[in-house]
């Protein structure tokens, strides 16, 4: 066989966190009853007419701006013109030739090496509302709450030439959205899409190998897996003397595999013309640069800034970035104990861990960085063991009390004081003389079971330090 | 609506008796010019309008019966735009105008008759047929704005409201013999009215007079948050009284008096020209060389514009849902073939075709790049002059089955008031003479953006100057 050249370029339609919708002011929030969250402009009513969100156009800004485009002065909105049940007005209000962000860059990293994916363009329009079939019956109802919903389009350049680096592309952009606060990134509910185009051809080759495009792909699993087999499927074909069909192509979970979208479905002529009930946006530069003002730091950056300035492995500030609150969550935690490393430690561990298993996000974590901090502490002056302090961790998660309290109630302050020590490890001597026998002919693995009885005693109380030091210290006289 | 509002505060007549006496009228129409008589409405309104007398209301549309087109909506209202497709169709909301109509106490009798979506000059191709010319009922009240026109033409109520995307409102009022505003784009708000053509539809008065046109003016413009092309500007109250024409210079273009007008409408504008040269303004000729395209770009920029905005009539949420054979394109091809009448289908498929891959740039970018042609010879020709004269139509009222079969002739007809609405003008049509067997002709006066003050100053001018508008069909 020989070897193929890999090209693909994504096209990510991100759901945006305002509180109203694109053209009107009915919420965005999600998962109310069908039909419930409408009026009479995103149901596309008789005499009505679109009036745009500013906030959309901030958000848009911001992406551009995180992504290194160049921002539009002038911004024209069009109609996309199709017939279906979910598009309440026959069009689709998106913009076209003239979209608010071209010409950017996101980084990627791939086993340490850096590289840039273009961004063709990023634009504004309205999400559709959803069709719900009957099984049983042959009906359909269409549920409008969503139609309105703002979304942004980020079109990518075809830079990418293997899945690792789609997947890695999609990681980062959807990091960055999160990271501005923008969209939140969920790919099962459907608030984070991506559709991707795929070709191969021969290695070295200069002429681009025909295209399908790929859908219906809700995580980044799946996006890996349906990548995969259609760059599979493509080279088969090639390899076989066939030709490629362009083509879009629906990917089937299910059945891991891709079936092709019935080309009636996708023969539009979307007659695109300019939006009449819609001026020109103009934006000014006074705009850019308020909302310029306003970016936070982004991923990459604060992933090299973590590793720089507190001392961490790469590995952790890794860890630490992958989510804007988590971040903020460790910076808080360093600003109240200077124990990065530790911090890190923690929050990778019991932290996450806790996360995980409450299935909730660091926002709903009863453990604050005070809480947290102050517990660490703990563990510093001696009050409490590591051992202790995970169960400690784990009883401030599920009760909200802080590690004081917990410690207190529990009666887990670690013993420490020798003279109280050194009775129990008499008693424990006493009642073992054939393991101290063994022990003191050479057998000094024993120390643990020795160690083990204390803690036993103390019900996990000793402080293991003073604990092993006292009985090697009773053992050996 | 001045001597009614008058004789509502010497108590000589009241709101009720007004709107019952009304109710008459237009129950014993043989014009047709209502689809729609809000009985019930009307008189409960009246007898708030009389509360409001009583507790000394100084509005003078407290009480005034208004007629609105049937393509816009009006709150528990039914709202046609004469299609079947709509018939069943009553909105939850009120247009910015009604609303703003409501807020000044005037009364919303009922909605008028017009051609199926506002689409064509005869007001014939109508779901409920067509409205007659009050002043020869064998003959067509012009169109779209037909029905509005010809109640008010035939006191079946006192003004009215009319859309004009190519001259819906100028042409009827001048084919009725009344009084027609065409405002500014941006000036009076859209939301509500049933878009036609986004980019031309203006929403506009229509009353016996100047005077009436102004009144109703004046309470429905101003900028509207809920329609984006409406204008975030001040619009200050027009006061008409003290106007003066003299020393103001009128245009009038060569191109206004082109193959096609009739001899005895060019006798009676011409006329109208030198009444105004008499009470003192100045008329210059000016010339502008690109409105001979005016009706080529029209026909392809409102068609287009049409085609997308029709595509909401798909039976799936409102309206009337042809079932077909149970299949999603069927419903669609079904209730669309059934529910719009031929010309709106016609225009639906040109505007499909204009805005097709491969034809959009020779068709729709085109048509918009001569568009601005023609805004541009407007600026450059009201630097010489301050308003523009010349015929509403290039003829009057014809037969009501006159040049169905044709279109193109149609079409034509909108020659002198399709500028308008291309370069976003206010525009103008009043009474100035009538033809040989006694039809109303229409002269058009257009202005500047926003100078519907310098507009409806020289129309009160002529009309005080004159009787036209005061002779009753």
């Amino acid at each position: 066989m020989r070897e193929y050249d890999i090209v693909i370029g994504l096209e990510v339609h991100a759901q945006l966190l305002t509180n109203t919708k694109i053209f009107c002011s009915c919420s965005t929030r999600a998962g109310l009853p069908p039909n419930t969250n409408t009026c009479p402009v995103c149901l596309g009513m008789p005499g009505i007419l679109p009036v745009l969100n500013k906030k959309v156009v901030d958000y848009g800004i911001k992406l551009g701006l995180a992504t290194h485009c160049s921002i539009a002065h002038r911004n024209v909105f069009a109609r996309k013109n199709y017939f279906y049940p979910d598009l309440p007005k026959g069009y689709q209000i998106t913009q076209y030739e003239n979209p608010l962000c071209e010409n950017g860059f996101i980084d990627i990293e791939i086993d340490g090496t850096v590289k840039k994916i273009g961004i063709t363009r990023i634009h504004m329009e309205e999400d559709a509302g959803k069709n719900i079939h009957d099984e049983k019956k042959p009906l359909s109802y269409v549920d409008f709450n969503r139609a309105g919903v703002p979304l942004l389009e980020i079109v990518s350049e075809p830079d990418m030439n293997s899945t690792a680096e789609a997947v890695a592309y999609l990681k980062e952009l959807r990091q960055i959205l999160m990271y501005l606060e923008i969209c939140d990134g969920n790919m099962e509910e459907g608030s984070f899409r991506c559709d991707a185009n795929v070709s191969v051809m021969p290695k070295g080759s200069k002429q681009f190998g025909i295209r399908t495009e790929l859908k219906n792909m809700n995580s980044f699993k799946n996006v890996q897996k349906a990548l995969e087999y259609e760059i599979e499927r493509h080279i088969g074909i090639v390899e076989s003397g066939g030709r490629v069909e362009q083509n879009t192509m629906l990917w089937n979970a299910a059945e891991n595999r891709t079936y092709p979208m019935r080309s009636k479905e996708e023969s539009h002529d979307y007659r695109y013309f300019p939006e009449p009930d819609l001026l020109p946006l103009e934006v000014d530069d006074a705009w850019i640069e308020e909302i310029r003002s306003l970016l936070p730091e982004l991923p990459s950056a604060r992933r090299r800034r973590f590793h720089r300035q507190y001392g961490i492995p790469e590995y952790d500030a890794d860890v630490l970035t992958q989510s804007k609150p988590l971040a903020d969550y460790f910076e808080k935690c360093t600003l109240l104990l200077d124990s990065p490393k530790e911090i890190s430690n923690w929050i990778m561990t019991e932290v996450l861990r806790v996360l995980n298993e409450h299935g909730i996000d660091i926002s709903k974590l009863k453990v604050t960085p005070e809480m947290l901090t102050d517990m660490l502490s703990l563990i510093k002056e001696g009050t409490i063991s590591i051992t202790m302090a995970k169960d400690v961790f784990s009883e401030m998660a599920l009760t909200g009390g802080t590690a004081a309290e917990i410690v207190e109630a529990k009666g887990l302050r670690q013993v420490s004081n020798e003279d109280d020590l050194k009775t129990m490890v008499q008693d424990i001597l006493k009642n073992n003389p054939a393991e101290v026998t063994k022990y003191r002919e050479g057998k000094t693995q024993l120390l643990g079971f020795f160690v083990g009885q204390l803690m036993k005693a103390t019900r996990g109380t000793a402080n293991p330090k003073i604990a092993n030091k006292l009985i090697k210290e009773m053992l050996d006289t | 609506m001045l001597e009614t509002a008058r004789q509502f505060r010497c108590s000589t007549v009241r709101p009720t008796e007004l709107v019952e006496g009304l109710i008459d009228k237009i129950r014993d129409d043989s014009l047709n010019a209502y689809i729609t008589l809000d009985e019930a409405g009307a008189l409960r309104d009246a007898k708030k309008a009389e509360t409001a007398l009583s507790n000394g209301s100084d509005d003078t549309l407290v009480g005034i019966p208004i007629a609105i087109k049937d393509n816009i909506c009006t709150r528990g209202i039914q709202t046609t735009c004469a299609s079947d497709i709509l018939k069943n169709f009553t909105p939850t909301y009120d247009a910015t105008v009604v609303a703003r109509l409501r807020d000044r106490g005037a009364i919303i009798i009922g909605k008028t008759n017009l051609d199926e979506f506002a689409m064509g000059s005869t007001t014939t191709t109508s779901n409920i047929g067509p409205t007659k010319n009050p002043w020869d009922e064998t003959r067509t009240p012009g169109g779209s704005s037909g029905g509005s026109a010809a109640a008010v033409a035939a006191g079946l109520c006192l003004g009215a409201l009319g859309s004009d995307t190519g001259g819906s409102i100028r042409q009827p009022a001048s084919f009725c013999g009344i009084t027609g505003l065409k405002p500014t784009y941006g000036s009076v708000s859209r939301y509500g009215l049933v878009a036609f053509a986004s980019s031309l539809d203006q929403i506009g008065p229509m009353g016996r007079s100047a005077r009436d046109v102004a009144l109703l003016y004046d309470a429905i413009k101003g900028h509207d948050p809920r329609d984006s092309t409406s204008v975030p500007r001040g619009f200050p109250a027009i006061n008409l009284e003290g106007t003066d024409i003299k020393g103001l210079c009128i245009g009038v273009p060569d191109e206004f008096f082109a193959e096609g007008l009739s001899p005895e409408v060019e006798q009676a504008v011409r006329q109208g020209i030198s009444m105004f040269e008499e009470l003192g303004a100045r008329v210059v000729p000016i010339s502008l060389p690109s409105v001979r395209y005016g009706v080529a770009v029209y026909y392809i920029i409102a068609t287009a514009e049409a085609s997308s905005n029709l595509a909401r009539y798909d039976g799936v949420r409102y309206g009337v849902r042809k079932d077909g054979s149970g299949d999603l394109t069927d419903m669609y091809m079904e209730t669309r073939s059934q529910g719009f009448g031929s010309e709106v289908k016609r225009r639906i498929m040109l505007g499909t075709y204009a805005l097709s891959a491969g034809y959009y740039d020779a068709y729709y970018k085109k048509a918009s790049q001569v568009r601005a042609l023609i805004s541009k010879d407007f600026t450059d020709a009201f630097k010489d002059c301050d308003l523009i004269a010349g015929p509403t139509a290039p003829v009057s009222a014809f037969g009501l089955n006159e040049m169905m079969d044709d279109p193109l002739s149609i079409y034509l007809l909108d020659i002198y008031t399709i500028p308008a609405n291309l370069a976003g003008l206010p525009a103008l049509s009043i009474p100035c003479g009538f033809t040989g067997d006694g039809m109303p002709i229409g002269m058009q006066l257009m202005a500047p953006h926003f100078r519907e003050d310098t507009l409806l100053g020289a129309g009160m001018t002529f009309q005080d100057h004159t009787r036209f508008h005061e002779v009753l069909p």
